[in-house]
């Protein structure tokens, strides 16, 4: 084996290549990505008083807003199987997000206009998620008038499962969606970003 | 492939920045054959099967990449704008205490240089690279080795090599 006639010797160590290289090489890839077409889809990192929050979009819009509880190698592993695996760590078309979270953040936005992939849900809670922006900024419901709301006045356990598998919390306000007797109920960032985001918006 | 292709980067893009520099040299075609490699690999990257070696896919790539690059722009190669800190002597003859082993490369005879680019630092197998290259999997091994020993002498300081072959 060459390995005995050849003693170990740290080629790769004595051949370095610096971040900062790969970081410019990378930027100028995603840049040719986009020109080329072949950027499917692009994410980037913000921190936010809850936490870090990864932003996923397409070309149709923001599909993705985790928390760092998701993990996001696994949600990023789930937007590879569902939406497509050509994404790529770039700012590129989520500038308008990071502006209006910054705002939201501030206390200077109570709504989002921004264009919205819902390529992550289908049916029934995809319908539920379209609803939820009609809780305004410093409002609750329960998930009894959720239900009521898209005309399944019964369906209140799968409006639970909705609001829990919403892609794209804070911007669609599933942290607006209370239990009829007044507790939080559940949400995907946590107990507590949801009582952040309530009381910040006013509500609690 | 069903994995995040920003994955393959973060795993990989250094590797194939090493084998395209072994084989370019620290220039801006090294440079263009490290993007073109990635953006051909994004292009097929969907419908790659699941289980490819990704790292031997992408030295391939690179290679003809390298080869494209050296064909489109036929003319000397040029050093790139900006170098790191640490740039290396450019003569071919590294300096005392160079921080690093580039210029030793450039200076390794073409054969022995590819067989080091593609077995050492892209880490195909002898087989594999002579596939590439040309000649013998034997032949390759030699220049692998070769090319490898030269640079062994060029990275250690005399006083505290240990023994000659």
């Amino acid at each position: 084996m060459t390995s005995n006639q050849i003693p170990a010797f740290d080629l790769t160590g004595a051949l370095p290549v610096h971040a900062t290289e790969i970081d410019s090489l990378h930027r100028r890839l995603a840049d040719r990505a986009d020109h080329d077409e072949l950027l499917d889809v692009t994410y980037r990192t913000l921190d936010t008083p809850l936490g870090t929050l990864l932003l996923a979009a397409t070309e149709r819009g923001l599909v993705r807003v985790a928390y760092e509880r998701e993990e996001f190698e696994q949600v990023l592993a789930t937007i590879a199987q569902r939406v497509s695996p050509r994404i790529l760590r770039t700012p590129t078309r989520l500038d308008d997000a990071v502006r209006e979270l910054d705002e939201y953040f501030a206390g200077r936005r109570r709504g989002f206009d921004l264009r919205l992939d819902h390529s992550l849900s289908g049916g029934f809670r995809a319908e539920v998620q379209r609803s939820l922006p009609t809780i305004g900024y410093g409002h609750t419901a329960s998930y009894g008038e959720v239900a009521a709301l898209v005309g399944r006045p019964r369906a209140v356990r799968a409006v639970g499962t909705a609001c829990a598998t919403n892609p794209l919390p804070i911007v669609i306000p599933c942290h607006r969606v209370v239990r009829s007797d007044g507790s939080l109920g559940g949400y995907v960032g946590g107990a507590d970003a949801k009582t952040t985001l309530l009381a910040m918006e006013g509500a609690a | 492939m069903k994995q995040p292709f920003e994955k393959a980067i973060d795993a990989h893009g250094p590797t194939v920045l090493r084998v395209c520099r072994a084989v370019l040299g620290l220039t801006a075609d090294a440079d263009d054959a490290w993007s073109e490699t990635f953006v051909a690999a994004l292009r097929a990257w969907p419908d790659l099967p699941d289980d490819t070696n990704v790292e031997a896919w992408l030295v391939r790539v690179a290679h003809r990449k390298a080869i494209d690059v050296i064909r489109a722009n036929s003319r000397r190669p040029v050093p790139v704008d900006v170098l790191p800190a640490t740039t290396p002597s450019t003569d071919g003859v590294p300096h005392e205490g160079d921080p690093d082993l580039w210029s030793a490369v450039a200076a390794l005879p073409e054969r022995q240089r590819l067989a080091v680019a593609y077995h050492y630092v892209g880490g195909l197998s002898h087989v594999e690279t002579a596939a590439l290259i040309g000649g013998s999997a034997d032949a390759v091994r030699r220049a692998a080795a070769d090319g490898l020993k030269a640079l062994r002498r060029a990275y250690a300081p005399p006083a505290t090599e240990e023994g000659t072959r």
